[in-house]
């Protein structure tokens, strides 16, 4: 047992954080999260010419860096502490990890290979409209017909959907319900019949879209593994994500409370620092306790995923890990923002102050594929027996 | 980082698992998952001849040098001793003490002769301690500590006059290590002394303290002139505060995980009860035991952190210093949960007048736990202070 970072992992975390110091500063930030792509093209570029990094789990036969899921997570919870905009989360954390656990051979060798050589832009879309983040949302159909299948539908919340180039769609058998007769497909943004609408978002640094489907005619080498009983896969693809989505938010609640030490070391009120009081110093505390468990659950999830990927571990190892992961930072980060904004006073409700950011970025992570409630349910229906 | 233990640590599970199967049954049977904290009054004889058995088997002081009669075993290999005695329901310790903190304590601070002449006794289970930290007046203001150190030259003996409180297992335990001020005029942390003072003298009165839980764990002791030899003390007079701080250090280390086993153990007893009496079928209920089984779960991340050693960006160190309130939170809500998912037969008791049950022993007990050892609050302030350099707490100013 080892559960610490290794030197190599170590100087990846500290390269990001060192990288993402220069290019992903508050300025970039909101320059990015006011453009239309809700990223800058220029980082982008660099991130995988430079860095290479959506190409971090990505196999070496296939281009990619061959790095596992803690190297990943390591990056992305610099991302978080930065607020970094970029399709790095859409592409790799969802486009990377379905092709990797839901793709065939010929698929994974096509668009990986793509993903990492040509730094194409890959999203994830699921769901239809509503508070739903289980199989049950999904009502996009696709029909078999002796022309090919197609795809009928809208799905929503679907990150970057307006700016990348290849969609992943779980769509269900016309007629069928539940977790049964779900299907995942490979279609070009550019493939006729689909159109995409940017939404204007309160968290500015997380782009969503709503990807219209009318008629849509799909590759047969498009097709995914286990069409028709494809939910298992991608319910393994979600997991990943939200470990993933739990690395964003670690990094988060992390950096909300050095910015609140800094800020209550120096802002003083009756004669002393503001942070001298206990009042402040047992807020404080009780952030550190959050930023730390968040970061000891992300850890251990990452191994799992590491495990899991690696053909070791079980989904159900898998699925635990990702909803206690999942349920622990987005409370840990939504309490840390808010604890935050009210330490910092008047300050932090200005728009030039970047806490709202934090605040707005911690809110939307928390609903994002399911909140606390949602995870501790799935959580309850593993250890008890009993029906709701 | 790797989560899977060796070959060498798995074969070593294996053999404190077989050991603990073979020797924790027949008389040993009913000492099995009792004596732990609010139950430390329970079988007292039998669980002493359980520690005479673990020492026997080389099963004590599994974490000491083996320079100085442990084991030496591994970091690894100790958290797997842990795990197996809990999962085994090994009884609470009567001895932990002396193998937990004054073992490590004179390790660390004491004289070779010191050495020689208490470790053998503690790896033996022959004698007990107890801890005189806790005063009336000294209880989350530790360094307040009234109790007196006086050097008889008559006798060629320190005399220690004074009283100390929350002292477990006072009445079966054979040495008290205290904490008393040598120098009169001194204030605060300076001018304290730590002495080992056996218990079996005129000098020492121990008065158990009825809790709310109805039993008596817990003692006041009080020293009237007791005695403890000139060679007693631990380091020199005035070094007192440095040996009692290091000793707290001593209280996180691996041993937390057997205790996460223990906590395990209560938390599938009240899974078992929700399934059975309906709880289990309660939105809310459902979302608290699944927020219990998270907690429980990070608490072991965050102990397999703090265990894996530091990677110099201090993060390791915050996640130890987390620990205690991190720990004494969530059980507190168990014992809270246990109560709700029994509903109203979380009122009955096990026997007239006052016998508790286990669970109800658990809900009262862990309302000790957010207090002892360092309060939540005290926590906090050690957390914010050392852990996020907030400014110190305004002390009035000593003279």
């Amino acid at each position: 047992m080892e559960f610490r970072f290794s030197e190599e992992q170590q100087m990846i975390r500290d390269t990001a954080a060192s990288f993402l110091a220069e290019v992903s500063d508050s300025q970039a930030v909101r320059q990015a999260m006011a453009n239309g792509a809700g990223y800058d093209e220029s980082l982008w570029s660099r991130i995988t010419e430079e860095m290479f990094w959506h190409a971090v789990h990505i196999p070496e036969k296939l281009g990619g860096l061959d790095l596992g899921y803690v190297e990943l997570v390591a990056m992305l919870e610099q991302m978080g502490r930065c607020l970094t905009c970029s399709p790095f989360f859409s592409t790799v954390c969802l486009g990377v990890n379905a092709l990797r656990v839901a793709g065939t051979e010929a698929q994974q060798k096509k668009y990986l290979a793509q993903i990492a050589g040509e730094g194409r832009t890959a999203t994830l879309a699921w769901t239809g409209k509503g508070r739903r983040w289980d199989a049950k949302s999904i009502d996009t159909t696709y029909t078999l017909t002796k022309d090919g299948v197609f795809l009928d539908g809208r799905l929503h919340y679907v990150t970057d959907g307006h700016t990348a180039d290849l969609l992943i769609i779980a769509a269900r058998e016309n007629g069928s319900s539940g977790e049964q007769g779900i299907g995942l497909f490979i279609v070009p943004a550019g493939a006729g019949g689909v159109s995409s609408v940017a939404l204007p978002t309160m968290d500015q640094t997380r782009k969503q879209a709503t990807i219209s489907f009318d008629k849509v005619q799909v590759d047969a080498a498009d097709i995914m593994r286990d069409a028709g009983d494809a939910w298992p896969l991608l319910s393994q693809v979600l997991d990943l994500a939200r470990i993933a989505t739990a690395a964003d938010q670690t990094g988060g609640a992390e950096r909300v409370l050095e910015m609140t030490v800094d800020y209550i070391k120096e802002r003083r009120q009756f004669g002393r620092p503001v942070g001298s009081f206990q009042a402040m110093k047992h807020k404080a505390a009780d952030m550190m306790l959050r930023a730390e468990s968040a970061r000891s659950a992300l850890y251990y999830a990452a191994c799992v995923a590491d495990e899991y990927l690696a053909g070791r571990g079980t989904d159900v190892m898998l699925a635990e890990a990702a909803s206690i992961a999942k349920a622990y930072c987005s409370e840990a980060y939504f309490f840390n923002a808010g604890c935050a904004l009210q330490m910092h006073g008047g300050i932090g409700f200005t728009w030039e102050h970047d806490l709202h950011l934090y605040f707005k970025r911690a809110k939307s992570t928390q609903q994002y594929l399911g909140d606390a409630s949602f995870h501790r349910e799935r959580l309850a229906r593993m250890i008890l027996d009993a029906p709701t | 980082m790797r989560l899977a233990f060796s070959k060498d640590d798995e074969a070593f599970r294996e053999s404190i698992a077989s050991w603990l199967a073979e020797n924790l049954s027949g008389k040993f049977e009913k000492i099995r998952f009792r004596g732990g904290p609010g139950d430390e009054h329970m079988y007292f004889d039998e669980r002493r001849d359980w520690e005479y058995r673990l020492a026997d088997g080389g099963w004590t002081g599994v974490g000491w040098p083996k320079e100085h009669g442990g084991r030496g075993l591994s970091i690894e290999q100790q958290v797997i001793y842990h795990e197996e005695y809990a999962r085994a329901g090994g009884p609470g310790r009567v001895g932990h003490i002396g193998e937990g903190l004054t073992g490590p304590m004179l390790i660390a601070f004491g004289s070779a002769e010191q050495q020689q002449r208490f470790l053998p006794q503690i790896l033996a289970g022959k004698e007990l301690w107890c801890q005189g930290y806790s005063e009336p007046g000294a209880g989350s203001d530790l360094a307040n500590v009234r109790t007196k150190a006086v050097f008889d030259r008559d006798s060629d003996r320190w005399l220690i006059t004074g009283q100390k409180i929350w002292t477990s297992l006072a009445q079966e335990s054979d040495w008290c290590f205290v904490i008393a001020r040598t120098d009169p005029n001194s204030r605060g942390s300076r001018g304290l002394g730590f002495f080992l003072v056996p218990m079996d003298q005129p000098g020492v009165d121990i008065r158990p303290i009825r809790q709310l839980t109805g039993t008596s764990e817990f003692n006041e002791v009080f020293f009237d002139a007791a005695a403890c030899d000139a060679d007693c003390i631990v380091g020199e007079p005035g070094d007192g505060w440095k040996v009692a701080m290091g000793l707290l250090g001593f209280e996180r280390g691996v041993s937390t995980l057997g205790q996460q086993m223990l906590f395990q153990n209560e938390f599938n007893e009240i899974v078992a009860i929700a399934e059975e009496n309906g709880a289990a079928s309660d939105p809310t209920i459902r979302q608290r035991i699944a927020d219990a089984h998270i907690g429980l779960r990070i608490m072991r991340y965050n102990s397999m952190r703090t265990l894996s050693g530091d990677v110099g960006d201090g993060s390791l160190e915050k996640s130890a210093m987390i620990y205690k309130l991190y720990w004494s939170t969530w059980h507190r809500n168990l014992g809270n949960l246990a109560m709700d998912v029994l509903g109203p037969e979380a009122e009955i008791a096990e026997t007239a007048p006052y016998d508790l049950t286990r669970l109800q022993s658990l809900f009262l007990f862990t309302r000790a736990d957010t207090i002892y050892g360092g309060t939540n609050q005290i926590q906090r302030n050690i957390i914010a202070e050392r852990a996020l350099g907030l400014p110190r707490e305004p002390r009035p100013a000593t003279d």
